[in-house]
C-alpha cells in the first residue's frame, strides 16, 4: 500500500517534470522560430534542415532596408531623456508627499493618482493638440514629455520615502543639512533599491512604447525602434520574412540581453510594478 | 510659526514641476476631451460648435462603436480566463524543484518583456496562409489553407491567442510570489489526510490565490482596453473591423478620419469604463486584499 502509494506519487512528479518543459518548450518556440529565421537563408524560413547553413546576410539586408541605427539611438535618447526626467521630477514630488504635510496635500496625491489609471496614450486626440500647440510634435522630447511626470514613480517613492527612519533625517538636520541636503543625502541614498526597480520598470516601459511615437513621429530623426519595426513590418511592405525576424531581434536585442543578465531584478520589478 | 509655514511652501514648490505636467497631459485633456464631445466636427466653411449630446447620439447609432465594443469584450473573455488559468499553472510547475527550473521560469517569462509590435511580427508569420507555420502543421493533418488573419471568424481569435502567450508569463510572477506566501505545512497536512492534490489545490491552495486572482484580473481587464499595437501589425482591425478594439477605433477616427469630436465621444466611453475599474479596483480589491 505504502509502496504503490509513492509510487505513484514519483510518477506524477515525473509527469509534472515533462509538463513543465514542455510548456516551456512550447513557450519559447516563437522566439527561437524567430532565431532560426534570422540567422539562415530565407528559403530556409519555412522548411526545417538541421545542417542549413547559418548567415549574417539578413541582418545586412535588415539594416540596408531602413536605418535601424538611427532609431536605435532614438530609443536611446528617448529612455534615457525620459528616465532622468522622471527620477527628478518624482522625487521632488514623493518627497513633498512623504514629508511635507502640505495644505492641500491629499487633494493633490489623489489628483496624482488619477493618472494610474488615465494614462497619456489613453488621451492621444488632446495630447497631440497639446503638442502641436507647442510646435513639439515629430520631436523626441514630445514623445517623451507626457510620462516624465509619472504617477506611478511619485507613488513608489513616496512609499520608499515613507519608510525611512525619520531619526535619520534628524540627525542629518543636527549635521547642518537643509531641505535638500536632507534629501540628497539620507532619503536618495535608502531608496535604492526602488529606483532600480522602477527604473527597470521605466526603461523597458519606453523601449516597448508604440501607439504614442506613432502618433507623435513622421521621420526617421525622431522614430523610435517600435515605430521603425511596426512600418518595417506592415504587411503592404512586402519585406522577406527571414529580414522581418531580423530587425526584430535586431530591436529587441539590448532589452532581451539585459533581461537575461539582470533576471531577477526584472521579475522583481515587474513584481513590484504591477503591485501598485 | 514661520517653520510651520514654510512646510507648506517647501510641499508646493516640490510638487509644481510634477504637477504642471500631470495637468498638461492628464487632467486637462480628460477635461478638453469631454467639451470636445459635445461639440461638432469643425470644416474650413462651418467652424465647430456646440451640438449637445448629438455626438452620442451618432455613437449609439454607429454600428461599428458596439462591434468594437462587443470585440473589447470577447478579446477580454478570451485572453483573461485562460492566461489565469496557465499562469497559476507554470506557477505551481515552477515553484517546486524541478531540474532546470530557472530554464522554465525563463521560457515562461520571455514574451513579457518583448515590445507588443515584435511579438506581432513574428506571430504575423505563424499567421501567414500557406507558407505560416501554423498552416504548414495543419496542411500535415489536410486542413491547411486558412488565411487566419484575414477571416473575420478567426482575425480576433488568432489576437487572443497571441495575447495569451504574452500576458501569462506576467500572471505566472505574482502568483509565484503569493505561492511563496503560503506555508508548505499546509500541503503536509492535507496529505497526511490523504486527500488528493486536486482537491488540495481547489479547497486550500485556490482560495488562498483569490486575492491575486482579483488583482490580475483588474490588471488584465485594463490592459485588454489600452493595448493595441497589434493591431497596426496584423490586421488594422479588419477585415471589416472584426478585430477592431475601442482604442484602436478613437485612433481611426482621429487620424485617419480626422473627426476629432467622434474621437472625443468615443474616447469619454473609454475614460468611463476605466473609471468604473478604478472605482471596482478600490471598493472590491482594497478591502479584501492583502497584498504581502
Amino acid at each position: 500500500m505504502k509502496t504503490s502509494r509513492s509510487l505513484s506519487y514519483y510518477f506524477q512528479s515525473v509527469l509534472e517534470v515533462g509538463a513543465a518543459w514542455f510548456l516551456a518548450l512550447l513557450w519559447i518556440a516563437p522566439l527561437v522560430y524567430a532565431f532560426w529565421a534570422a540567422f539562415h537563408p530565407s528559403e530556409y524560413a519555412v522548411h526545417f534542415d538541421i545542417f542549413a547553413p547559418l548567415t549574417l546576410a539578413n541582418l545586412r539586408e535588415a539594416l540596408s532596408q531602413a536605418p535601424f541605427l538611427r532609431y536605435a539611438l532614438n530609443t536611446f535618447i528617448l529612455v534615457t531623456m525620459v528616465l532622468i526626467a522622471q527620477f527628478v521630477l518624482c522625487t521632488l514630488a514623493a518627497y513633498a508627499f512623504a514629508r511635507f504635510r502640505f495644505f492641500g496635500s491629499d487633494i493633490a496625491f489623489a489628483l496624482v493618482l488619477v493618472q494610474l489609471m488615465i494614462t497619456p496614450e489613453i488621451l492621444i486626440v488632446e495630447n497631440y493638440g497639446t503638442l502641436a500647440r507647442f510646435e513639439l510634435i515629430d520631436t523626441i522630447l514630445g514623445i517623451g514629455l507626457p510620462y516624465m511626470a509619472s504617477a506611478f514613480g511619485i507613488f513608489l517613492l513616496r512609499q520608499a520615502f515613507k519608510s525611512t527612519p525619520k531619526e535619520l533625517e534628524e540627525a542629518a538636520r543636527l549635521e547642518g543639512c537643509g531641505v535638500f541636503g536632507v534629501l540628497w543625502r539620507v532619503y536618495v541614498p535608502l531608496a535604492r533599491p526602488t529606483y532600480l526597480a522602477y527604473g527597470l520598470v521605466s526603461v523597458s516601459h519606453h523601449w516597448n512604447n508604440f501607439l504614442w511615437p506613432l502618433i507623435v513621429t513622421n521621420s526617421v530623426e525622431t522614430r523610435p525602434l517600435t515605430v521603425g519595426l511596426g512600418i518595417f513590418g506592415a504587411p503592404e511592405s512586402g519585406v522577406d520574412w527571414s529580414i522581418i525576424s531580423a530587425a526584430t531581434l535586431m530591436s529587441v536585442a539590448p532589452l532581451l540581453i539585459a533581461f537575461l543578465l539582470f533576471q531577477r531584478q526584472f521579475v522583481q520589478s515587474f513584481m513590484h510594478a504591477g503591485i501598485k | 510659526m514661520p517653520r510651520n509655514f514654510m512646510r507648506h511652501v517647501y510641499g508646493w514648490l516640490l510638487l509644481t514641476p510634477a504637477a504642471i505636467l500631470l495637468i498638461a497631459f492628464t487632467h486637462y485633456p480628460t477635461i478638453a476631451t469631454v467639451i470636445n464631445s459635445l461639440f461638432s466636427k469643425g470644416t474650413a466653411i462651418r467652424p465647430s460648435r456646440f451640438v449637445g449630446l448629438a455626438n452620442y447620439e451618432m455613437m449609439i447609432e454607429d454600428p461599428i462603436f458596439w462591434k468594437v465594443l462587443a470585440n473589447n469584450a470577447w478579446f477580454a473573455i478570451g485572453t483573461i480566463p485562460t492566461s489565469i488559468i496557465l499562469a497559476i499553472i507554470m506557477a505551481l510547475l515552477v515553484n517546486r524543484a524541478i531540474p532546470f527550473r530557472s530554464l522554465v521560469r525563463m521560457a515562461f517569462f520571455t514574451p513579457t518583456i518583448l515590445p507588443m509590435i515584435a511579438v506581432a511580427n513574428i506571430w504575423l508569420f505563424f499567421y501567414t496562409p500557406d507558407i505560416g507555420l501554423i498552416d504548414q502543421i495543419a496542411s500535415f493533418f489536410g486542413i491547411g489553407g486558412h488565411n487566419w488573419l484575414g477571416n473575420p471568424a478567426t482575425a480576433l481569435p488568432s489576437i487572443i491567442i497571441m495575447t495569451i502567450w504574452k500576458e501569462a508569463g506576467f500572471f505566472m510572477i505574482f502568483y509565484l510570489a503569493a505561492l511563496q506566501n503560503i506555508p508548505p505545512e499546509l500541503e503536509e497536512a492535507a496529505r497526511l489526510e490523504g486527500s488528493t492534490r486536486w482537491y488540495y489545490f481547489r479547497r486550500v491552495l485556490f482560495p488562498l490565490l483569490m486575492p491575486t486572482t482579483l488583482f490580475v484580473m483588474i490588471n488584465a481587464v485594463l490592459n485588454s482596453f489600452k493595448l493595441v499595437d497589434h493591431l497596426f501589425v496584423l490586421t488594422k482591425g479588419g477585415p471589416d473591423n472584426a478585430s477592431n478594439l475601442l482604442l484602436y477605433y478613437i485612433f481611426e477616427s482621429a487620424f485617419s478620419f480626422f473627426d476629432t469630436n467622434y474621437a472625443a465621444t468615443l474616447t469619454v466611453v473609454l475614460l468611463g469604463l476605466l473609471a468604473v475599474m478604478a472605482l471596482m479596483q478600490f471598493y472590491i480589491l482594497d478591502k479584501r486584499v492583502h497584498y504581502r
